[in-house]
């Protein structure tokens, strides 16, 4: 297929008009609002099926959500930092009741202070209410990854809601090429989605979203953990099938350099691009420089980020959010916690970096791997480009 | 990362720089390159003095970092050099495309620039012209075209025909006056 110009934006939107899902109820949040906006459109020139709810708040879009997804539909939403973060009431109810919602979520700081830029403080907010998190490095990821949580969330192995995240205004309002595939092929690859109950069906009643208190509340819960930790294998597969039908191959993380690295960064999203060429620099005056690129941090494949790692002597994680715990960002926890167990454990360092949009550049990013070669003389968690 | 080039443009909100490095892109794309093109990143308002930048490279381009020393800079409305270090980071082989109806000599005298190459175009007076309204970036496009010999003219112009046809299906005088613009500003752009 043709490769034309889109932003993280439009291609996610493009995702969302070629899934044609039963339902979308949102609320505009900047720099996730075009996705909306131009789905808006292709509901009002009638390119697709969808009801669309325009609803007046997030809480009351992802609520929506949840109504249609227990009713059997297909249902899709998009947010961002504080709009994401009125849904975090909602969210573990989405997960609880296995609504295989797919979310757009377009990562933006946090407020306070006020600020719409890049980081990832309002994902992280929300990774342990059980929803599958899946991050992108450009635009064709952003759009590759929105039709592939369809088919992950709606997996009878999995059944949990999932989030397709870009990196605001970085990714979303950048323009680059994206390979958009042939409607059909799509609507092949996701299928239809078969609800096993609906709260719709009168002749098979079902409740949802019942009481639920000593007596089943913890088995309940126990059942999410397991499909999070199920969702792994499915997601291999879905992102093999993928390959196979479109020829980018998808799995948990990409290896970059990483077999043979002497010295390795740890990173999600936009950034992992910027480091490529910073790792592509140093390769080329003969440093084993490397990368482990996390695509899912929802579940945390620890088993496979600690082969991954295992034989890298100096490890450096980079966080574009803090979780202000005194001990580091939740991907450097997550990671520094998966290795306990290995008998010869690599240093291990964090650095937070990129808060409220701020740039993370090549000589940033050169700098972490200056550090990585003296790694003992370095704090645990440090701040990357902060003035202090 | 020799083999990207850089692209910045100046304007005020409304002028069109965000749309210039889209088309651009765009264009460049049709063509066979990997692009970019990305505004400076936030709320922007009418008037107030904007960014916007491109990437171009024969090769995927994997950076998603600001742009800090951009190869070529141009700057939709005059007025802003009075405000804005539109040469920062400019290297000092850099091109300069500034639409004034002033000559490039005069622009490098108002800099009080040493090195890089200037170029002038009167992108307001052309789209006055040809498309009736003040709206640069259209033109603009034909002098970085010229000035840049990152792609061929001939290949734009019909890249650009077929996407402005489609755009303006309704409104046929539209496309006549924006081709027109380009073609003026690609023959009219002059360095010192």
């Amino acid at each position: 297929m043709p490769v034309v110009a889109k932003t993280g934006n439009e291609a996610m939107a493009e995702a969302m008009r070629q899934i044609n899902p039963d339902v979308v109820a949102a609320y505009p949040i900047t720099p996730a609002t075009e996705i909306v906006m131009i789905f808006a459109q292709f509901v009002a020139d009638g390119l697709v099926d969808t009801e669309y709810v325009p609803v007046e708040s997030e809480h009351s879009a992802i609520s929506a959500c949840v109504g249609a997804a227990a009713a059997g539909g297909r249902v899709m939403t998009g947010t961002s930092s504080q709009g994401l973060a009125l849904m975090y009431e909602i969210l573990p109810i989405a997960s609880a009741l296995r609504l295989p919602i797919v979310m757009s979520v377009v990562n933006r700081a946090l407020s306070g202070p006020i600020n719409i830029h890049c980081d990832h403080s309002d994902t992280m907010g929300g990774r342990d209410f059980g929803w599958i998190q899946l991050f992108s490095e450009n635009a064709q990821e952003a759009y590759d990854n929105v039709l592939q949580a369809i088919r992950i969330a709606e997996d009878p192995q999995v059944e949990l809601p999932a989030m397709a995240t870009t990196d605001g205004f970085i990714i979303s309002h950048g323009m680059e090429g994206v390979e958009v595939m042939e409607d059909q092929a799509v609507r092949e690859y996701i299928g239809e989605r078969k609800a096993k109950v609906s709260v719709l069906d009168v002749d098979n009643p079902v409740t949802l979203g019942a009481l639920d208190l000593q007596d089943y509340y913890f088995e309940h819960k126990r059942q999410v953990a397991e499909a999070m930790k199920q969702a792994a294998p499915v997601i291999v597969k879905v992102g093999k099938e993928f390959g196979k039908k479109f020829g980018r191959e998808y799995g948990l993380f990409e290896k970059y350099h990483l077999d043979d690295a002497e010295i390795a960064i740890v990173a999600l999203g936009s950034t992992c691009g910027t480091a490529k060429v910073v790792i592509d620099e140093l390769r080329s005056k003969g440093i084993k420089a490397g990368m482990l690129k996390i695509r899912v941090f929802r579940p945390f494949v620890a088993e496979e980020v600690v082969k991954a790692l295992s034989k890298v002597p100096a490890l450096a994680v980079l966080d574009r959010s803090d979780s202000y715990n005194a001990q580091g960002g939740p991907v450097f926890t997550e990671v520094r916690s998966a290795l306990y167990d290995l008998a010869n454990k690599p240093k291990i360092i964090n650095y937070i970096y990129g808060l409220g949009g701020r740039d993370i550049t090549v000589e940033d990013i050169h700098s972490v791997f200056a550090d990585l070669q003296k790694v003992d003389k370095k704090a645990q968690v440090n701040y990357l480009g902060v003035r202090e | 990362m020799d083999n990207i080039i850089e692209i910045r443009w100046h304007g005020r909100g409304g002028q069109g720089a965000k749309t210039a490095a889209l088309l651009f892109g765009d264009a460049a794309l049709a063509l066979g390159k990997h692009i970019q093109a990305f505004p400076e990143y936030g709320p922007e308002r009418m008037g107030a003095p904007v960014a916007s930048f491109n990437r171009l490279s024969d090769k995927p381009i994997t950076l998603h970092c600001s742009i800090h020393n951009p190869s070529i800079v141009l700057v939709l409305d005059p007025t802003l050099m009075a405000t804005v270090d539109v040469t920062a980071g400019l290297p000092d082989d850099g091109l300069l495309i500034v639409n004034t109806s002033l000559a490039a000599k005069e622009i490098r005298g108002q800099l009080k620039l040493k090195g890089k190459k200037v170029f002038a175009v009167d992108a307001s007076k052309i789209s006055i012209e040809t498309i009736g309204r003040d709206i640069p970036n259209t033109p603009m496009l034909g002098a970085l075209i010229k000035v840049s010999n990152l792609l061929r003219f001939e290949d734009v112009i019909g890249d650009l025909e077929n996407k402005l046809k489609k755009k303006f299906a309704h409104k046929p005088e539209v496309i006549k006056g924006n081709l027109e613009a380009v073609k003026r500003a690609y023959q009219e752009v002059a360095g010192e």
